[in-house]
């Protein structure tokens, strides 16, 4: 199997190399049917992949250990689901799964545009097969998933504990289809800025990429905060590790192109900026994957030092060079074809919100590669921690959250004082009601950023409500129809504007809740026996009893927590620490079931108003003595049927390993047993769950906003305005 | 020597399919390509300027442009996409192409 994978590789290799010839040879010199063929190359390269992506899967759910990657990432008693994401756990997975999504976006892309932009798909076809080939010299050259061990071992290392979350189904998946989303408008603007086809044609067609980029990289951002939150044990959701930061940079740059590609689309402005921005953001999703996989910068969610450094940096290198000089070599071409109407305008809101959001894009970039830029100025690594990032993205979030209330209640072109009137009251009213009501709260006064925050979302809120409404009884006045059925129809028939205003309301919740949950939360870190409490902002937390259980997979060990407030019940917590089965046998027999990696289940009862969380700590160190003397019985007993009777060996062999697993057990029981103070966290966070509920709310705005209209009445809108037009154009020509 | 197979069996797929279109002959890229661009270009430009009256319309109808600014928005979109039909009919008769069929009614906004 692994050879078959192995020339699989290299035939896919080799068909992305032959697309990339293919493909210019047609462009420029070799006619139409060069093109298809480079196109198809393309499709047959997303076929190839997926055979040879099924072969690693079939690998990993065999716990096949002759293959180097599933013998270092999984094991026999790793669950199936997640043997299955075990291949991208590792670094040679990963780079599999990341040019395999890039072979299946492309071809979707070139197969949706394949009778438009035909002047332009041929170099973007070459430029995504280019991205392909070098991943796929990655993995043919540097980090093969098909490297096969010549001594096979009976078990595997197993799965890195903090990956067993259920998001690492799809938080790998979802991230790779966003950087490789973005790849798609990337490669069409260097395809336009290489032929002079720069005008609408080539963002209408890439528009829905850019949109679909942006939500699965939204989405994986989520998945991975919300992994962070209930699996590391650490209480929080986004740390501005620098990979988390590399999978925002192409996020925000992302954001401002999908609403400044809206002005080049009507107006045939601003080309210069949004060839530069869907430039850079390509760029940084390839500056994200590399950020992952180099080891240059310390995180918890990198693959570690490799040797994949040196090849990124030119390809990064080359796509910098390359598109900064492509915009120089064109600037002539990419001149606007209107000014700006008015400074009060859609299109104005539009332009301060892309200058904020590249801002927050510049200050992620600046605090993430501080390190380095700091080591190459000094001489002296020195990194910044979240207080930096706060100072600076805190008033940056504030006006761009104020932006998203403001856009969808100012019109294209200019804005008059009258509709500033018939917009901006009641949202303003809502604003100003919020902040007071909240400051006269007790407490309030402490954060009163917070207060002023929440009124700016109150305002952004109730414009986004005033437009549902307003659209609403403008389609009730005109179809006669009921409320909730008028409603769905005017959110149907414009849904990428609605979806946007859904987008916009949800971000809102979404900044809410970090904001209220960041600056009212009370952690607190305690040690108790079972039995004793601790106080946590008004909530009473008891340490019911000790838990424990020795599976094969793990050995956990854990509390029950009785959670009360004011003598009444609020929720009962259970928190575990599962400790995972080392390899190295200089622990001994008995040691090594405590002494490898270990992970945290969290204790949470999320709700409406706060979450409470908590996590245990259980400290072993009292075990260590019995631990210790179970080693040496047993290393005493093996050494005896080692050197009895052969033919008795394997029959004492397990005998001694059931015995085994049974002392371990009842090492387990004594934390129940014999019960000893255990570590504590206890965070008590409001309105944590509107970050989750923001997020869900912005994704099915961007679900809404990206799905198409049937083509049917698409046609019928596009035919009504033609009609009418084309009427007008019939009386100026009598 | 089975997975042999498997791996010349999916080489054989690949080059007959991928090679298709260079057996069926070579077709020279279109003469006209530069115009078909600009008529495409037009074309994602037209279908821009319905949406801006759309959009601009249902402003006026959820109250965001006054029935004045609405009727003066109106009529530069309007100007701006006669223009562009205009442009494309021009295009069009450079390369020979056929009008578009008869448009439906308009429909509603909302």
């Amino acid at each position: 199997m692994a050879t078959v994978g192995r020339a699989l590789l290299i035939v896919a290799f080799a068909v992305a190399l032959y697309g990339i010839s293919a493909s210019l040879y047609g462009a420029f010199a070799g006619g139409r049917a060069w093109v298809d063929s480079g196109r198809r190359a393309v499709y047959a390269l997303a076929g190839v992949l997926t055979l040879t992506f099924a072969i690693l899967e079939l690998a990993f759910l065999r716990s096949d250990f002759s293959f180097n990657v599933v013998a270092t990432h999984s094991s026999t008693t790793t669950p199936t689901f997640y043997k299955a994401t075990a291949a991208w756990s590792s670094q040679e997975g990963s780079l599999l799964l990341w040019v395999w999504l890039l072979s299946i976006w492309s071809s979707l892309a070139l197969r949706v545009t394949r009778r438009r932009v035909r002047e332009v798909a041929p170099v973007a076809t070459a430029v995504l097969l280019t991205f392909a080939s070098f991943f796929l010299m990655l993995t043919l050259f540097f980090a093969s998933p098909f490297e096969t061990l010549a001594s096979v071992p009976q078990e595997g290392t197993g799965l890195n504990p903090l990956l067993r979350h259920p998001a690492m189904m799809f938080h790998p998946p979802m991230l790779y289809s966003g950087y490789t989303l973005f790849s798609i408008p990337f490669a069409f603007a260097i395809g336009a800025l290489v032929t002079r086809r720069l005008n609408a044609e080539w963002i209408v067609s890439t528009r829905r990429f850019a949109l679909a980029a942006w939500l699965c990289l939204g989405v994986g951002i989520v998945l991975g905060a919300r992994w962070s939150y209930t699996e590391l044990g650490w209480g929080g959701y986004w740390a501005w590790d620098p990979v988390e930061n590399a999978s925002l940079l192409p996020w925000l740059t992302g954001t401002a192109f999908i609403h400044s590609l809206m002005i080049q689309e009507r107006r045939g402005m601003l080309k210069v900026w949004n060839a530069s921005l869907v430039l850079a953001t390509g760029t940084l999703a390839i500056l994200g994957t590399f950020l992952v996989r180099s080891g240059i910068l310390d995180s918890i969610h990198a693959f570690g030092a490799s040797t994949l450094g040196i090849p990124f940096l030119i390809l990064i290198g080359a796509m910098v060079l390359g598109s900064v000089g492509l915009v120089v070599w064109r600037r002539a071409d990419l001149a606007s074809e209107h000014r700006l109407d008015s400074l009060f305008s859609r299109e104005a809101v539009f332009l301060l919100q892309n200058v904020i959001l590249v801002a927050l894009a510049f200050v992620v970039w600046w605090g993430t590669f501080f390190p380095l830029i700091s080591e190459a100025v000094t001489g002296t690594r020195a990194s910044v921690g979240p207080p930096w990032f706060d100072k600076y993205t805190v008033p940056l979030a504030f006006v761009l959250v104020a932006l998203s209330g403001v856009g969808p209640l100012v019109p294209w072109r200019r804005l008059t004082l009258a509709s500033v009137r018939r917009g901006f009251v009641l949202p303003g009213v809502a604003a100003v009601v919020t902040v007071l009501a909240l400051l006269a709260v007790p407490g309030a006064w402490a954060e009163p950023k917070a207060a002023v925050f929440a009124g700016v979302v109150a305002f952004v809120l109730t414009s986004v409500g005033q437009e549902l409404w307003r659209g609403m009884r403008a389609r009730q006045a005109s179809a006669r129809e009921p409320a909730p059925v008028a409603l769905a129809g005017v959110v149907r028939r414009n849904r990428r504007r609605y979806g946007g205003y859904i987008v916009h309301a949800g971000f809102a919740v979404l900044l809410l809740g970090v904001a209220i949950s960041s600056s009212f939360q009370h952690a607190q870190d305690v040690s108790l026996r079972p039995g004793q409490s601790a106080r946590v902002d008004g909530f009473d937390v008891k340490y019911v009893r000790a838990t424990s259980r020795a599976e094969a997979e793990k050995i956990s060990l854990g509390a029950v927590l009785d959670v009360s407030k004011d003598g009444r019940h609020v929720a009962t917590l259970r928190t575990t620490r599962g400790f995972y089965p080392s390899q190295d046998i200089t622990q001994g027999i008995v040691g090594r079931f405590f002494g490898g990696e270990s992970e945290s289940e969290v204790g949470l009862r999320a709700g409406l108003g706060r979450d409470i969380w908590t996590v245990i700590n259980p400290n072993i160190a009292p075990l260590a003595p019995i631990i210790d003397r179970g080693n040496r019985t047993f290393r005493r007993a093996m050494v005896g049927i080692m050197s009895g009777p052969v033919r008795d060996r394997e029959r004492a062999v397990m005998q001694l390993y059931t015995l085994r697993d049974a002392a371990v057990t009842a090492v387990a029981r004594r934390f129940v047993t014999s019960p000893w103070p255990a570590d504590f966290r206890f965070i008590v966070s409001p309105l944590a769950t509107w970050i989750w509920i923001g997020a869900i709310v912005t994704f099915l705005g961007g679900l809404l906003a990206l799905w198409p209209a049937p083509a049917a009445a698409r046609r019928r809108v596009s035919a009504g305005y033609a009609a009418r037009v084309a009427r007008e154009l019939a009386r100026t020509t009598q | 020597m089975m997975e042999l197979l498997v791996v010349f069996l999916v080489v054989l797929a690949i080059v007959a399919f991928v090679g298709a279109p260079l057996r069926r002959g070579a077709r020279r890229l279109d003469p006209d390509a530069a115009l078909h661009a600009e008529l495409a270009d037009l074309e994602a430009a037209k279908e821009a300027k319905y949406r801006e009256i759309r959009d601009a319309e249902l402003d006026h109808r959820t109250g965001k442009l006054s029935e004045e600014d609405h009727r003066l928005l109106d009529g530069e979109l309007r100007a701006e996409a006669i223009a562009l039909l205009k442009r494309i009919d021009a295009v069009r008769a450079r390369v020979g192409a056929q009008p578009p069929p008869p448009a439906a009614p308009p429909p509603a906004v909302g």
